[in-house]
Formats: structure tokens, C-alpha cells, sequence
């Protein structure tokens, strides 16, 4: 068995160690001795858009935003949502959730659209919201760090991630941090967040093995360290932001 | 002579100073913060008195070590510095600095001011103590949290840098772009210091590089040789942008396990001996070069320069040493995932297997944000560590960063008390063996603390 991972813009996207969920999924893969490749998909026309499994979508400066937002704007936007509909999943943070989303309406100026594959917008915000972030779920607690200026508020066709316990998420108003749509999640956990949620972690690989290959089961890990991590994360969000 | 606000200012800062250090504290914020609030201009006031005038050294990494460089050099010239040596590098530092040196009738007692300056306040500082040179020394992403997006860090600095008046030199590194675009923006004197040994660096681009295209056209950058994230031998085939010619500069840096030898281009002046930096690791060798490029800057004579750096003693956490219950340990401020790759770099390129006592916090002076470690190589680090005590208000994060950089789990545990750990990490090195302690600001000011009540070391504010 195999996976395959694919990175986008890692060039351009690649602030606030998000990298470490590309580390977290390639790792927990290994652990079960599944198979790993890690392609990088960057500007530029993109030749085997049905190959990845899941994709990785981070948080990037606003420099980087605008030439990826430009490039998803033709036809590598058009095979990342052909690649959803056949079933890949993904997995994006912040600048990356933004951009899945319908659009992102700045303070003045047109609004750059997104890709609509999550049924959110994002709205500019004059305060940012950096802090610790902890959301609780019916599938388990989550934490991370946030660090972001929009506003992204959920449409009927996207399900928010979980319930903010401390901290902002996505908006600041109505509780909600992150959306889940189909295989679709995004969020604003830094962190890098999945390292510290392995259920996370382990669901995004579900979604990306049952592509190709329809029984698999993931074995269980021993996530005593990972879960160490999340307590005292949690316990400083709880007590500190 | 300093008008009627500065002379209140002075006497309450000074009063603040004398307070706290009555009571044995460091006195490197609080009476300058006093000061400040009585007069907001209470440093360029003070510093404009001074003969020699003022230099600012700013950047991400390196700006203590290189300051404390200058300083040494300067005062090998002659010179009295007035400087915030402890690090202390927002416009509090400086005015603590400031006081310390300062009569009663507010007159600096020196002659020279030369303040490290935090990059994000620099654009702010430099508007008050409009100072003959500016170095910076390097731009990496640091503490988002706090500084944001370094696209942004860097427009606002080459704005500020832009206000100067035309006499002030800057002091600048080639080999980072985003740093040598500072220079372009502007009609002014600049000293640009670079590697060009072509052994230095390889050619792939590292993960943490944050400015892979070009500061002016934004097209894809190309390198000839990548030095560190995103410094090196870079151009922009697109606009034609290119590292500028350095003024000072090494053709060859030999790295060795306690210090470089640097050899200069023959055009940075009659010297025929390398430059000996006695502090291990590549960057510290870029930190020389910077100081020397500010002593020119400053018209201080080389062969003197060169003679301060061999005498060189590094400051807090900056490969410090120091001996405790028979073990020596060798303190690694790190803050952010470049001086994190950097410093391992040191470790490493001497063909060492570390213990380790590594040490992430989570306050402010740490960055409050602790992704920037997933950013950072422990994938290189990991398979040469002997073993690791992990601790911190974050100790947890680190362990599982580890772990997920391959370090196996008996090579790894995780003490959560401070002197636990220093016991633990001391007692599992050999008798005369080395411990190597990787941490952040407050948890290394933490563990020092330790270490300094079991008679080790001395509190960093006296240093």
C-alpha cells in the first residue's frame, strides 16, 4: 500500500511551520508501514493533477497569496476541484482555507475570488487574531495557534470543524473554527496542527488510502506523545491567551 | 545640552535604575521605560551629544554577536561605547543603556553609541537616533506572532532606511536579498560584506526559505550556491537583479570546532593573515564580516579590528560555554527555525554526536507561537543525537517534534522541571563530556538561573 501526498506551493505557501502536517502525515503513514511520495505542485501547469491522494494546503504571505490565487485561477484550479470530485481529499490552513473558499472581500478594492470548492467567504478584519486556539468536536478536542486577519464565515454546504473553547476561529463572532465539505477540510490551526491531533491526522489519511484502495483500516498508534503535546498546549490556551 | 524634559527624564530613569539594582536586579528596560514615558525623544536627546556618533545593528540573527563585536573593536580604536550588551533591543534597551552612562545633568559618559536594535523597531529608532551607520545583518521569519510577514518587515525597514539623510552609511549583507534590496532603494553610501568561497553552501534551497523570488520583479529567484534558507549567490533572471559587489569579503572560511579562520578579498585592504573568529559556526563567521564592514563604515582601522575579533568572547547563549559538575555546557540561544538550522550546523559540521538539553518556551520574548520548530531541519539533527532531555512550557511540542524527526524513543524524554533536567542531562553525559543546550530566550534565562544558584555562572544583566 501507498500514498501519495501532494504539496502545494511550498514555495509560496509555506509560513507558520505548516510544513510539519506534511511531516505528521508522511510519518504516521510510514508508522504503519505504508508507502510515501511527496510531490510539490507549484505555479505553473500542472501535468498529473489525478495523482495525489490528498493534498496540502498552507498558509503563505500576502505576496505569495496573489500569485497563487493567480494561478488557481486557471486551469490548475479547475484540476484541483476534478481531483476532489474523484475523490482526493484536502487538508488547508489559513491563507490556504481562504483561498478554497468562494471568495475573500477585502477592506476596499474588488473581491479576489476562490475556488468554491468550500462553501465559505472570508472578509478582511481590521484586528488580527493571534493567539492560541482550542475547539472542541464530537470526534475530539483540537488545538493550535491562529494567526490571521479574515473573517471567513460558512455557507448551508460546509460543516464548521468544531466549537472554539479559547481563542477566535473562524470569525470571532459565532464560535465556529474551520469547515469540513465532503473530503474538504479548512481551518486556522497552526501549530503545525496535526502533529497534535493525531484523530485528525488519521482521518485525512483514511480519506486519502480509501481512494485507491476500498478495505484498507489504519492500525492504531501509540499517541501518548502526541497527546502529551495537546494537553499542554491546551492547558496554555486555556490559561494564557 | 539636553533641554528640561530630558534632564526630568534622566534623573527619573536614573532613580528607577538605582532602585532596582539596590535590590539586585537587572536594570536593562525598566528606567528606560520611565525615561521614555517622561520623554519620548529621551534617546535621541542623549545620543545626539556623542562624538562618534551612533550605529545600529539590526537583522534577525546575529545582531548581539555582532554588536558585541563592534564594540570590541571600537574600543580597540579608542573608543568608549555606550551599548545595550545584554540584548535588551527595543527603544527601553537603548535608553537603559543610555542611563547607565548618563551624569546626573543628563551628559552620556562615552563617546560612541552603538545600540542592537529589533528589527521591527528599527524603523522607529532609526528616526530618533539618526545614526552614521546601520547594519543589517539578515531577514528570516522569526516570531510571527510579533513580526508578521517578513515581506512586510522588510518594506517598512527600506522605508524607514529610505528617510536617512545621505551621510549615513548602511551596512548591509550581500547574499540576502531581501537585505541587499535595501540598499537599491536608495542614493546613499553602503559597505556590503558576502561569502564568496565557492565550498560555501550547496545548491538546493531550503526548506524555510521565505524570499525565493526577487525583492523588486517578485519572478522566481536563481542560485548559484544556497548558503542558508535564502542566502547565497542569488540573481533574478527575470529583472536582472543581482547580489551587488561586496566591499567585504571572504574568498575562503575554514570552520573549526571552537572558531573560522576567514580569508578577505584582497580588496578589503592589506591583510595577509586570515581573520581568526574564536565562536564556532558559519554564521558567526557572516557576523564578523558584518562587524568588520561597520568598522570601515566607521573609519576604524582594519589590522586593529581584526585584532579585537581573535580576543572575541561570545555572549549569553551564543555557544557560550560553562562548567558544571564536571561537564561542560554549551548554551544555543535559538529562536527561530533559520538560527536553529544554522546552529546545528555548527554542532554537526564537526562531526559531533550531541546530548542534548533542548529547552522550548512560549512566552513572549520566545515567540508565542511554536510552529516555527516544524520549519526547522531536526530531520538533519535527529539520527547523530547521543540523547535528549526535553523541558520548557512547551517541552512537550519539542519531544513530539523530535520524535517525528526520527529520534527513537529511548534517545528521548521529556523532564518538565528546570533543574530535573540540567541533573538528568548533566548525570547522562560522561565525566569531562560535553552537554549541548538548545533553548529560547526565557528558558534559557530559566535554566541559567538554575545553574547560577548552584554557583556555575553569573546573572546575564552583569555580563
Amino acid at each position: 500500500m501507498d500514498l501519495r501526498i501532494a504539496h502545494l506551493y511550498p514555495d509560496l505557501m509555506n509560513i507558520y511551520g505548516d510544513r510539519g502536517n506534511v511531516i505528521a502525515l508522511t510519518q504516521r503513514a510510514k508508522w504503519r508501514g505504508i508507502g510515501v511520495e511527496v510531490r510539490p505542485f507549484s505555479v505553473g501547469e500542472w501535468t498529473q493533477a489525478e495523482w495525489p491522494d490528498v493534498w496540502f494546503f498552507g498558509g503563505g504571505q500576502d505576496q505569495g497569496q496573489d500569485i497563487v490565487g493567480a494561478d488557481l485561477a486557471g486551469k490548475n484550479g479547475s484540476a484541483l476541484r476534478k481531483s476532489v470530485e474523484g475523490g482526493a481529499a484536502i487538508f488547508s490552513v489559513c491563507g490556504g482555507y481562504q483561498l478554497l473558499g468562494h471568495e475573500y472581500v477585502p477592506e476596499v478594492g474588488p473581491s479576489i475570488p476562490g475556488l468554491g470548492i468550500l462553501d465559505v467567504t472570508t472578509r478582511a478584519g481590521r484586528k488580527r487574531f493571534v493567539g492560541n486556539l482550542l475547539v472542541d468536536s464530537p470526534d475530539g478536542p483540537l488545538v493550535g495557534f491562529e494567526n490571521h486577519s479574515g473573517r471567513t464565515y460558512l455557507g448551508t454546504g460546509a460543516k464548521p470543524l468544531g466549537t472554539v473553547v479559547a481563542g477566535n476561529g473562524n470569525n470571532g463572532e459565532d464560535k465556529t473554527e474551520g469547515a469540513v465539505q465532503g473530503k474538504v477540510i479548512g481551518c486556522y490551526l497552526h501549530g503545525s496542527g496535526l502533529p497534535k491531533n493525531p484523530w485528525l491526522a488519521d482521518r485525512l489519511l483514511a480519506w486519502a488510502i480509501e481512494r485507491r484502495y476500498k478495505d484498507a483500516t489504519l492500525e492504531p498508534l501509540d499517541d501518548s506523545d502526541e497527546l502529551a503535546a495537546r494537553a499542554q498546549a491546551s492547558e496554555v490556551a486555556r490559561t494564557r491567551t | 545640552m539636553p533641554d528640561a524634559l530630558a534632564l526630568i527624564a534622566n534623573a527619573a530613569g536614573k532613580l528607577t535604575r538605582e532602585g532596582l539594582r539596590a535590590t539586585g536586579r537587572g536594570a536593562t528596560a525598566l528606567p528606560g521605560l520611565v525615561a521614555l514615558t517622561l520623554d519620548p525623544d529621551f534617546i535621541g536627546a542623549l545620543s545626539a551629544t556623542l562624538a562618534h556618533g551612533v550605529a545600529c545593528v539590526s537583522g534577525t540573527n546575529g545582531k548581539t554577536t555582532t554588536a558585541r563585536m563592534l564594540a570590541d573593536i571600537s574600543r580597540t580604536a579608542g573608543w568608549d561605547p555606550i551599548h545595550n550588551r545584554s540584548g535588551s533591543n527595543l527603544d527601553r534597551g537603548v535608553a537603559a543603556a543610555l542611563l547607565a552612562r548618563s551624569s546626573w545633568s543628563a551628559e552620556p559618559r562615552g563617546n560612541f553609541g552603538l545600540f542592537e536594535i529589533d528589527e521591527a523597531s528599527l524603523p522607529s529608532a532609526v528616526g530618533r537616533l539618526r545614526p552614521r551607520v546601520v547594519v543589517v545583518t539578515n531577514l528570516f521569519r522569526d516570531q510571527m506572532d510579533r513580526y508578521f510577514e517578513l515581506d512586510t518587515l522588510a518594506k517598512k525597514i527600506g522605508d524607514a532606511l529610505a528617510g536617512l539623510p545621505g551621510d549615513t552609511t548602511l551596512v548591509l549583507n550581500a547574499d540576502d536579498p531581501l537585505v541587499a534590496y535595501l540598499a537599491l532603494r536608495r542614493d546613499a553610501k553602503t559597505v556590503f560584506f558576502g561569502v564568496d568561497d565557492p565550498d560555501v553552501g550547496g545548491v538546493i534551497p531550503q526548506a524555510i526559505s521565505d524570499a525565493t523570488r526577487c525583492p523588486r520583479c517578485k519572478s522566481p529567484l536563481k542560485y548559484a550556491r544556497v548558503v542558508l534558507a535564502h542566502v547565497g549567490d542569488w540573481s533574478c533572471p527575470s529583472c536582472g537583479l543581482t547580489r551587488p559587489p561586496r566591499d567585504v569579503a571572504a574568498t575562503k572560511v575554514t570552520l573549526g570546532p571552537s572558531g573560522s579562520e576567514i580569508v578577505l578579498a584582497g580588496t578589503v585592504g592589506n591583510v595577509f593573515e586570515p581573520v581568526r573568529v574564536p565562536i564556532p559556526g558559519l554564521y558567526n563567521a557572516y557576523n564578523a564580516l558584518a562587524a568588520l564592514a561597520a568598522a570601515r563604515a566607521l573609519d576604524l582601522g582594519l589590522a586593529e579590528a581584526i585584532r579585537a575579533l581573535a580576543s572575541f568572547r561570545p555572549a549569553f547563549g551564543r555557544l557560550e560555554t560553562i562548567e558544571h559538575k564536571g561537564r561542560t555546557l554549551r548554551l544555543v540561544l535559538v529562536k527561530n527555525p533559520a538560527g536553529f538550522n544554522a546552529a546545528i550546523g555548527a554542532l554537526l559540521e564537526t562531526g559531533r554526536s550531541p546530548r542534548l538539553l533542548a529547552a522550548l518556551s512560549d512566552r513572549d520574548a520566545d515567540g508565542r507561537d511554536v510552529s516555527w520548530i516544524w520549519d526547522a531541519d531536526f530531520e538533519a539533527l535527529a539520527p547523530s543525537v547521543e540523547h535528549a532531555v526535553i523541558t520548557g512550557l512547551r517541552g512537550r511540542d519539542l519531544a513530539l517534534r523530535f520524535k517525528y524527526a526520527g529520534l527513537a524513543k529511548e534517545r528521548l524524554e521529556v523532564v518538565d522541571d528546570w533543574a530535573a533536567a540540567i541533573d538528568r542531562a548533566t548525570a547522562l553525559a560522561p565525566e569531562g563530556g560535553e552537554v549541548v543546550v538548545l533553548a529560547t530566550y526565557t528558558a534559557m534565562q530559566a535554566l541559567r538561573a538554575v545553574l547560577a544558584r548552584a554557583g556555575a555562572t553569573v546573572p546575564f544583566w552583569e555580563d
